[in-house]
C-alpha cells in the first residue's frame, strides 16, 4: 500500500498549484458520491487480493496436497529468492517491456508521420494499419505461431528457402525474439494511432514555415514533429507498460514460457507456479514480488512520464 | 500544402505507406485465406495461393463447437461490463475534471497503478473467492472482474476527455442563468458524447480480447470466445484450416465492429496526448 501512494502523494502537490486555474462549474457540488463509487470499488479490488496474496505467501498450502498446510514463515521468499527461474523471469519481463515500447514507439512515429501526407486511399491504409489492434492476443498469438513462423510448413520459412536461406525455428532458435515480433505487431497500432493523432495537431504553418527554410522530410520530423509527439510518446509508453507488465496469452499459445525459462515472465512464472504446480504459497510469493516490481514501474512512470501530462 | 513541390515526396509517403499497412494486415488476410483451404492446401509448401475455397470448415466448426454460446456470451459480458464500467466512471472523471481538488490528480494516477497490479498476482485470491461464491464459470464473475480492471483507463481517457472540453461555453451558460443540472444535460452532455462514445468502444475491444481472466476463471458455461480458441487450439492444433475457421469467426464480430466506429474510436482515443 504504502508502496503505492509514497509516489503519488508527493506528485499531489505540484497538481494543488495547476489545477486552481482550471475553471469548475460551480453550485456546490458534492463531488463524494460521484468518485466514491470508483475509489471505493478499486480500493476493495486492490487490497482485498493483495491481502489474501500476502497472507498466503506466508503459509504452506498446495492444492494437490491438503496434508501441507500451516505457516511457511518466509520459506516460499527464501525458496524463491534463491531461485534463478525468479531472476530470469524479472529479466525476461524487463526486457519484452523495453524492447516492445522501443519498436512500438519508433515505428509509430515514423508511420505517424508517413501517413500525415495525403496520398491515394489513406483512409483505407490506416484502417488496415490498425486492425491488429482489434484482434484478441490468442488468435493473433496462433496466425503467427502456426501459419507464418511454422519451420516447416509456415510462410516465412518457405520464403527463406525460396532464396536458398535454411529455414529457421523461430520458437526454438528465437524465442524472445519471436514474442517480442508478435506482441509488437498487436501494439504497433496503438502507437501509432496515438502519435498520428499528436502529429495531426501541429500547426501547419509550423510545417510550412520549417519547409520554406529549407528543412527536409526527416530535420522536420527529428527537430519539430518529434518534440512536438513528447506527450503523446509518454501516454503511449505508460499506456502499453500496464498492458505489457501482464502479457499472458501471446506467450501461454506460443512458447509455453520455453525453450527451458527463456520466455518465461513473471506473469507466466507465477501462472506455472500457481496453476501448474498447484503451490499457492510459492506463487503468493511470486505475485508479492511481482506487485513489488510493478509498484516500482508506477513509481518509475508517475514520476518521470505522468508528470508531463499536467493531470 | 503546396502540392507542386512536394508531389514526389508524397508519393513516396504513400507507397512507403500502403506497404506497410498491407504487411500489418497482411497476416489477418493469410488466416482468412487459410480459413477456406483444405487442411491438405493449408500445410502445403510452396503455399497454395489459387483454390477452390471450401466452407467445409466453418461448416465443421458449427457442427462440432458451439461457437454461438461463446459467442453470445462474449456479447452478453463485453457489453454488460462496459455498461457497468461506464456508468461508475462517467460521474467519477467529471468530478475529478470539473471539480479538481489537490486529490485528483493523486487519485488519478493511484487509479492507473490499480491496473499495474499484475493480474496473475492475485489470481489465486480471486479464484478463490470466486469459489466461494459460486461465482466460478459464470458470466457475472467476468464482468465484475472486467469492470474492476478496466475501470481506471476509463476513467482516465472520460477525464483527459471532459478535462478537454471547452470550458468558456459553460461558463457562458451559467451567466445565462442555466443553473447545474441544466448544463451538464444540455451543454456538456452533447459535448462529452463522443468521448463517452469512445471510452465505451475501447472498453468493448479490451473485454472482447481478454484472456487471461477468461482463461482462468470460466468453464463451459461462461466461456467468450479467447476461451473458445484457447479449447479449440488445443485438441486441434493440428488442423491449421480448422483453426484459422475458428480464429475469424471469433475476431471477426470485433473486428467490424471496430472497422464501423473506428471513427468515433480514434476522436477520443488519445489519452490526453493532444493538448
Amino acid at each position: 500500500m504504502n508502496r503505492i501512494d509514497t509516489p503519488i502523494t508527493s506528485a499531489a502537490g505540484s497538481a494543488a498549484a495547476t489545477s486552481g486555474k482550471k475553471k469548475g462549474l460551480g453550485g456546490g457540488v458534492n463531488t463524494l458520491p460521484l468518485v466514491g463509487p470508483s475509489v471505493g470499488l478499486l480500493l476493495i479490488w486492490m487490497i482485498v487480493p493483495l491481502a489474501l496474496t500476502l497472507w498466503f505467501s506466508f503459509r504452506r498450502y498446495n492444492l494437490l496436497n491438503p496434508m501441507i498446510h500451516g505457516w511457511a514463515g518466509v520459506n516460499n521468499y527464501w525458496y524463491l529468492l534463491r531461485d534463478p527461474a525468479l531472476y530470469s523471469a524479472l529479466w525476461v519481463t524487463v526486457i519484452m517491456v523495453l524492447a516492445i515500447l522501443v519498436i512500438t514507439v519508433g515505428l509509430g512515429a515514423v508511420l505517424g508521420a508517413v501517413f500525415l501526407n495525403d496520398f491515394p486511399g489513406q483512409g483505407v491504409a490506416r484502417v488496415l494499419m490498425i486492425s491488429p489492434f482489434f484482434v484478441m492476443p490468442t488468435v493473433s498469438a496462433l496466425i503467427w505461431k502456426n501459419l507464418l513462423m511454422n519451420p516447416v510448413n509456415g510462410l516465412f520459412s518457405y520464403m527463406l528457402r525460396s532464396v536458398g536461406l535454411p529455414a529457421i525455428d523461430w520458437f526454438g532458435q528465437m524465442p524472445l525474439f519471436s514474442v517480442i515480433l508478435i506482441i509488437s505487431w498487436e501494439w504497433l497500432p496503438f502507437a501509432f494511432l496515438i502519435l498520428f493523432t499528436a502529429l495531426q495537431s501541429l500547426d501547419e504553418s509550423t510545417l510550412e514555415a520549417a519547409r520554406l527554410d529549407g528543412a527536409g522530410p526527416v530535420s522536420t520530423f527529428l527537430f519539430i514533429q518529434v518534440p512536438h509527439m513528447g506527450r503523446a510518446i509518454s501516454v503511449v509508453v505508460m499506456m502499453e507498460t500496464i498492458f505489457l507488465l501482464g502479457v499472458f496469452a501471446e506467450i501461454y499459445v506460443t512458447t509455453a514460457g520455453g525453450p527451458g525459462i527463456s520466455t518465461t515472465n513473471l506473469t507466466f512464472l507465477i501462472y506455472q507456479r500457481a496453476l501448474l504446480a498447484f503451490n499457492v504459497g510459492s506463487a503468493s510469493a511470486a505475485g508479492v514480488i511481482a506487485i513489488i516490481l510493478a509498484n516500482i514501474m508506477a513509481a518509475f512512470l508517475v514520476r518521470t512520464i505522468a508528470k508531463r501530462l499536467d493531470v | 500544402m503546396s502540392k507542386d513541390k512536394l508531389q514526389g515526396s508524397h508519393a513516396a509517403a504513400g507507397i512507403i505507406a500502403w506497404v506497410v499497412a498491407i504487411l500489418m494486415f497482411f497476416p489477418l488476410i493469410w488466416m482468412l485465406l487459410a480459413s477456406f483451404k483444405t487442411e491438405v492446401q493449408a500445410v502445403q509448401t510452396p503455399p497454395v495461393l489459387f483454390f477452390v475455397p471450401t466452407l467445409q470448415n466453418y461448416h465443421d466448426i458449427f457442427q462440432t463447437a458451439n461457437y454461438l454460446a461463446f459467442a453470445w456470451n462474449s456479447v452478453a459480458i463485453s457489453f454488460v461490463a462496459t455498461a457497468v464500467t461506464i456508468a461508475i466512471a462517467v460521474p467519477a472523471s467529471f468530478a475529478m475534471a470539473f471539480y479538481p481538488t489537490h486529490r485528483t490528480r493523486g487519485t488519478l494516477l493511484w487509479m492507473l497503478s490499480t491496473k499495474m497490479l499484475p493480474a496473475v498476482g492475485v489470481l489465486v485470491p480471486i479464484y478463490l473467492l470466486a469459489k466461494d461464491a459460486g461465482l466460478l464459470d459464470t458470466r457475472t464473475a467476468l464482468i465484475i472482474i472486467y469492470v474492476l480492471s478496466n475501470l481506471p483507463i476509463a476513467v482516465w481517457m472520460l477525464f483527459t476527455f471532459f478535462r478537454d472540453t471547452p470550458k468558456d461555453i459553460i461558463e457562458a451558460s451559467r451567466i445565462d442563468g442555466a443553473d447545474v443540472r441544466q448544463v451538464i444535460f444540455i451543454v456538456l452532455l452533447p459535448l462529452v458524447m463522443p468521448g463517452i462514445a469512445s471510452t465505451a468502444l475501447l472498453n468493448i475491444i479490451l473485454c472482447w480480447n481478454e484472456a487471461f481472466w477468461s482463461l482462468n476463471l470460466s468453464g463451459p458455461n461462461a466461456a467468450p470466445l479467447p476461451a473458445f480458441i484457447a479449447r479449440f487450439s488445443a485438441p486441434q492444433g493440428l488442423f491449421w484450416a480448422k483453426l484459422s475457421a475458428a480464429s475469424v469467426l471469433a475476431i471477426a464480430p470485433i473486428l467490424i465492429f471496430g472497422w464501423i466506429s473506428q471513427r468515433q474510436l480514434v476522436r477520443g482515443m488519445t489519452f490526453g496526448a493532444v493538448k
